[in-house]
């Protein structure tokens, strides 16, 4: 039983990156604008919670900019795909090839060849100590609290339940009747970008803030390309995507549990952690035919 | 956002005077930061690899896996097809040369060399291929598969570096691959090698392909307007999964290339993003042959200029990655304001009877829901 528990609480943990980086890809998919720049935008956020918590001894500035370096990314990513009407595919690689670089260009500068320090990481909140395992589960960072408790709730509650959320289904429906109705499409589209890229920061941070309480070079591993095919998964449902999140780390926290036990050791690391990202593939495979796609997907929208 | 500044980001000429201050701006206090002076820097970065036979030379080496790479994202954007993979289709073809690499001992190097660079190309094409199926099949978005299948490849060639191929001598590495698998060198005293006139010879062909046959005019047709292209009779599907083969052999190639005519081994830092840096080159090349070529050289110029600034001025080597960002994403700018502009005077001036040409987006229906609108500016190649 308490492997399954300390599997439990794993897959709890390793999916807190994924949530913040599906919901914020969630939102600005359905404005009508797929960022690619997540991975960079994650990669981002992960060094700058880092460094400025190194700095300063305080994880929480930390963590503030990391939000103030993701509502700058999605600001550029909005100033090129929606001002500009730039293709997004290519905009948002771009945004990942140059944010990955300067923050490996700064990481450079800030350690210059020292040994990457550590910071004190976050505390894991321990609201049932002495429940047993139950309670061992509910160990958790506070990140992973807020994600799941506060920020998927209130992302659901934004676009289903508000008029902000409204207009941005509309904008990523139909641009045309949206600004009929009066509704400012580039205004809503800047708002969905740099709010979902916040979130993704935010993703990337919790792993340098409390998980690792260190950067390390290719930290984020593809989870902001995880992220992308979890909202196709999920098909543009903030639930169904945090339900794939989970799904991507229960596979994920298996395997490295697996690593350690009497008879899979002969099966390499390396496979047990690609198992995951084939894992996310198939279940597109099944799952992905037809969906429907915002149906402003990737279409700049200008007024003629 | 008031009218005026709309105004001035309507003009590409505009757009690219912004975009290139942009690029220097960020890039200038970036270098500034690092403690150097930003014209120094840049005279390093650009001019500096070009002033010794030496440094020429290295820089033709550094640009060899970037033409290869830009040339196998060129073709299969050209299609279409949003082959964000050739990093990962890059690594296979590594893993391929690798492992031929150690079996291939006693094969003379005429027979030897040619396995290595058909087995690269399959194992890059059999990568590319799951994408591929599941995109005409069922309809699967490819970029997001393409880019998953990345760090998968990777991950892959850790656990043969770190398993079963694991060098006794070595930490991560591979055992050396036979001597008579080498790529043969081209000049005396430098690491130049086969792999760069395979990227010369594979862009020369592809150009011809694309300009002067009827395959690539399919293919191009494909890419500006499937819808069109189907109704005129061409087998959208199948022109997109052998663009798709083609695309990842040849990205596989540069995986043997830098296998075989460099590292000798296979190494899990192989590729500090190659696949990536393609797509820089294929955009900065307009997706043309002769754009790819001299993008894919200043690429290479600006990774030994890089090298030589952390030497000479202290400024980290990163700054070449930075650079390429900003250069991409630049070029998207300056070519989303060009299409915009034709759309208007497209708009402004009624077209003649027909589709307006400006437009390959508008003037077919779209396979599926989501299609992006074409990026390669009409009339080129």
């Amino acid at each position: 039983m308490t492997f399954l528990f300390d599997l439990l609480a794993s897959t709890f943990r390793n999916a807190t990156p994924l949530v913040y980086g599906t919901t914020g890809e969630t939102i600005t998919e359905r404005s009508g604008v797929l960022n690619l720049g997540i991975e960079g935008t994650m990669y981002a956020g992960a060094f700058a919670g880092f460094a400025v918590a190194w700095q300063t001894g305080d994880p929480l500035l930390g963590l503030l900019a990391a939000v103030v370096v993701g509502l700058l990314a999605g600001a550029v990513m909005a100033l090129l795909t929606v001002t500009l009407g730039a293709n997004q595919h290519v905009a948002g690689l771009g945004l990942t090839i140059a944010l990955v670089g300067l923050s490996e260009f700064s990481n450079r500068l800030l350690l210059s060849g020292s040994q990457a320090p550590r910071i004190t990481p976050m505390p894991l909140w321990d609201p049932l100590a002495g429940f047993g395992d139950i309670g061992h589960v509910a160990q958790q960072y506070g990140l992973t609290y807020v994600a799941f408790l506060l920020v998927v709730p209130a992302a659901w509650w934004l676009l289903d339940r508000t008029p902000i959320g409204l207009s941005i289904r509309a904008v990523g429906e139909d641009p045309e009747a949206a600004d009929a109705a009066g509704i400012r499409v580039a205004r809503v589209r800047y708002f969905a970008l740099m709010l979902g890229s916040a979130l993704m920061a935010v993703g990337g941070a919790f792993l340098t803030l409390a998980v690792l309480g260190t950067f390390t070079l290719d930290i984020i591993a593809g989870r902001g390309w995880v992220c992308v095919a979890l909202v196709i998964f999920g098909r543009w449902r903030i639930g169904r995507g945090v339900l794939g999140a989970l799904l991507f780390s229960f596979v994920y926290s298996l395997g490295l549990r697996l690593q350690i036990m009497d008879g899979w050791q002969g099966v390499p690391p390396e496979i047990m952690l690609a198992l995951p990202y084939l894992a996310v593939i198939a279940a597109l495979a099944i799952s992905g035919r037809n969906v429907a796609y915002p149906g402003a997907y990737l279409k700049p929208y200008r007024r003629s | 956002m008031n009218r005026q500044a709309l105004a001035g980001l309507q003009s590409p000429v505009g757009v690219a005077v912004v975009a290139l201050i942009t690029v220097l701006g960020v890039t200038g206090a970036a270098i500034v930061v690092a403690g150097a002076d930003p014209l120094a820097a840049w005279y390093q970065f650009l001019v500096a690899p070009l002033t010794s036979q030496f440094r020429l030379l290295e820089v033709l080496v550094a640009s060899t896996p970037l033409l290869l790479c830009g040339l196998s994202v060129a073709i299969a954007f050209r299609a279409g097809y949003w082959n964000i993979g050739a990093e990962g289709q890059l690594l296979l073809g590594a893993i391929a040369a690798g492992g031929l690499g150690q079996v291939l001992t006693d094969v003379p190097p005429i027979l030897a060399v040619p396995v290595m660079i058909g087995g690269g190309a399959l194992a890059g094409a059999a990568w590319a291929f799951v994408p591929a199926l599941l995109r005409v099949r069922l309809g699967i978005d490819e970029v997001v598969t393409t880019l998953l299948l990345n760090p998968v490849a990777l991950l892959f060639v850790k656990a043969l570096v770190q398993g079963p191929w694991r060098d006794p001598m070595g930490i991560t590495e591979s055992p050396p691959i036979a001597a008579s698998a080498h790529f043969p060198r081209l000049l005396e005293g430098s690491r130049l090698h086969l792999g760069f006139v395979l990227g010369i010879v594979g862009i020369v062909i592809a150009w011809y392909v694309l300009t002067r046959t009827a395959t690539g005019l399919r293919v191009r047709a494909v890419g500006l307007a499937p819808g069109a292209a189907r109704f005129a009779g061409i087998p959208v599907e199948r022109t997109l999964l052998r663009v798709a083969l083609v695309s990842g052999a040849i990205a596989g190639i540069a995986g043997v290339s830098e296998v075989a005519g460099l590292q000798y081994r296979l190494t899990a830092g192989l590729s500090p993003g190659y696949g990536y840096s393609g797509i820089v080159v294929a955009m900065l090349g307009g997706l043309t042959m002769p754009g790819v070529l001299l993008a894919g050289l200043l690429l290479g110029d600006l990774t030994i200029g890089s090298s030589i600034a952390e030497r000479t001025l202290s400024v980290p080597s990163q700054m070449g990655e930075v650079i390429q960002g900003m250069l991409l994403l630049a070029m998207v700018a300056v070519l989303a304001t060009r299409a915009w502009r034709s759309r208007r005077a497209a708009i402004d001036e009624p077209p003649p009877a027909g589709p307006s040409p400006a437009d390959g987006s508008r003037a077919s229906p779209t396979d599926r829901p989501g299609e992006p609108p074409p990026i390669a500016a009409e009339g080129v190649g």
